[in-house]
């Protein structure tokens, strides 16, 4: 146990897919998703995987998270690899499970964490919510509730597949600050896949784009914004011209 | 609903008075029929034999039905080959199935069970194999990345999917399942509704036929607001 409390914070995350292809089905063709990506990630930084839809971002992260192993390459992610969260595109919250039950099953029976859970539902805004079933609550607490189920784990390594996505405005925003104050309060490795490019400037340290197409990183570029500065969009905007310039 | 039922006896009533036959009782010979019936034991003891026997060939048909049905869903190369046996069965008639069980197996009691099961077996695989189908593979990941397990995937994550496949497939196997045992019954057993409502016809006995019916009707409505659509109702409290 004691790997799992910070002797390992200096393992990055190694992901090496040579070829991962779609097989054919029906009339399609086999369709070649990602050819030669690879990366390291380094412990506690938030890594922004970014790129139109369809350049194999979500694949990659299946690919990482373990969910797809069909594919020619290696991931190693280190003795971390026990402590993986993955938030979904989707909530995929059990529908016939109350909000606190949905959390406290992502937990091993008995443990101490159960405890954390009103205070952590009370911290992403659902404290009204506890005994709610996930369908009677708007999409945006729906994603606030995998929220709090992917950080009760405390996690090293937090896999997300564009979690805010079609929600309005001011709830994305809210969502992003929320996840940014989770974050800090507990560093862990994320990986976070979106084709916003706004969003990917204002939470990453790092962006790596996909291009489509070329199935193959395109860009990998630091962020260079202090914390304040990210909830300043003229700074994030100017960040983005920064990066993006080229495309 | 009482209401609506009482005008139907009530219209009832009065045809039987208008019409004035034997083979037409009114609603109050029938319910005599039903007391001396009652008082002598035979209410009682055709009834359980029917009762037992649907109860027996209901969870026979649900057990076998659910295996079969998840085995289909599961596995594309199982489903395909037995595809067309499931739709032979499933409009194999009834009376047929029971022809052949009392034939084959002798007029016993395991094979008049064995005939209603093979009559309600492909309905509910039907059902489940449905069910099957549809359980969500967004869910199956979210388990394994939350580390479920076994035990807690099935108790949390597939039963409650299949659980309104389950709850239909239940109550249209009740109401499939005592009719068949009737006629079971009318063909081979020396026991049962069927065997009273047998002997009823050849004596041309509508009061009776009549009283027996109404009680096992009665019975199956009892089964179906008292266990059945309670269940139903407290498995979907969920949804919105």
């Amino acid at each position: 146990m004691a790997a799992l409390n910070g002797a390992n914070d200096g393992a990055p995350i190694r992901v090496t897919v040579k070829r991962k292809v779609f097989p054919a089905v029906g009339g399609r063709e086999a369709q070649l998703v990602l050819k030669d990506v690879s990366f390291e990630v380094a412990p506690r930084s938030f890594l922004v995987i970014t790129g139109p839809s369809g350049c194999g971002k979500s694949t990659l992260l299946n690919i990482i998270a373990g969910l797809d192993k069909d594919y020619e390459g290696e991931v190693d992610l280190g003795p971390a690899k026990d402590r993986l969260t993955f938030i979904f595109q989707t909530p995929r919250l059990l529908p016939w499970r109350t909000v606190y039950q949905n959390i406290a099953l992502a937990l091993p029976d008995g443990d101490p964490r159960h405890a954390k859970i009103p205070p952590m539902l009370e911290r992403v805004g659902l404290g009204q919510a506890i005994h709610a079933y996930p369908e009677r609550l708007s999409l945006g607490m729906q994603r606030r509730a995998a929220l709090a189920r992917g950080f009760i784990l405390e996690p090293q390594i937090l896999l997300m597949d564009e979690p805010f996505v079609s929600l309005d405005d001011p709830t994305a925003a809210s969502l992003r600050e929320l996840l940014m104050e989770l974050w800090r309060s507990n560093p862990t490795t994320v990986i976070f896949v979106t084709h916003d490019r706004a969003e990917a400037i204002q939470l990453g340290t790092r962006i790596l784009r996909l291009a489509p197409g070329k199935a193959s990183v395109a860009q990998d570029a630091n962020v260079r914004l202090t914390d304040a500065e990210r909830r300043d969009r003229a700074a994030v905007l100017a960040e983005q011209n920064r990066i993006f310039a080229a495309t | 609903m009482a209401g609506s039922l009482l005008v139907l006896a009530l219209l009832w009533h009065i045809l039987a008075i208008i019409v004035q036959s034997r083979y037409l009782p009114t609603p109050i010979a029938v319910f005599d029929v039903l007391l001396r019936e009652g008082a002598s034991g035979d209410l009682w003891k055709h009834t359980s034999a029917t009762l037992l026997r649907v109860a027996l060939a209901f969870i026979v048909s649900m057990f076998v039905g659910t295996a079969i049905g998840l085995a289909l869903g599961r596995f594309k190369t199982a489903d395909r080959f037995f595809d067309a046996w499931l739709i032979l069965f499933l409009n194999l008639p009834a009376l047929v199935t029971i022809t052949l069980c009392y034939i084959w197996f002798g007029l016993t009691e395991a094979a008049a069970v064995t005939a209603v099961a093979l009559n309600k077996i492909p309905n509910v695989a039907v059902n489940m194999r449905e069910g099957a189908r549809s359980l969500s593979k967004d869910l199956a990941e979210m388990a394994i990345v939350y580390k479920f397990g076994w035990w807690k995937t099935l108790r949390h994550v597939t039963i409650p999917q299949l659980a309104p496949f389950v709850a239909g497939a239940a109550r249209s196997g009740l109401a499939l399942v005592w009719k068949i045992v009737l006629v079971v019954e009318a063909f081979g057993r020396s026991s049962g509704v069927g065997y009273r409502l047998a002997i009823a016809f050849q004596e041309f006995d509508v009061s009776t036929i009549l009283a027996y019916a109404l009680t096992f009707i009665l019975i199956v409505q009892f089964i179906e607001f008292s266990v059945l659509q309670p269940l139903q109702s407290r498995v979907s409290t969920w949804r919105r």
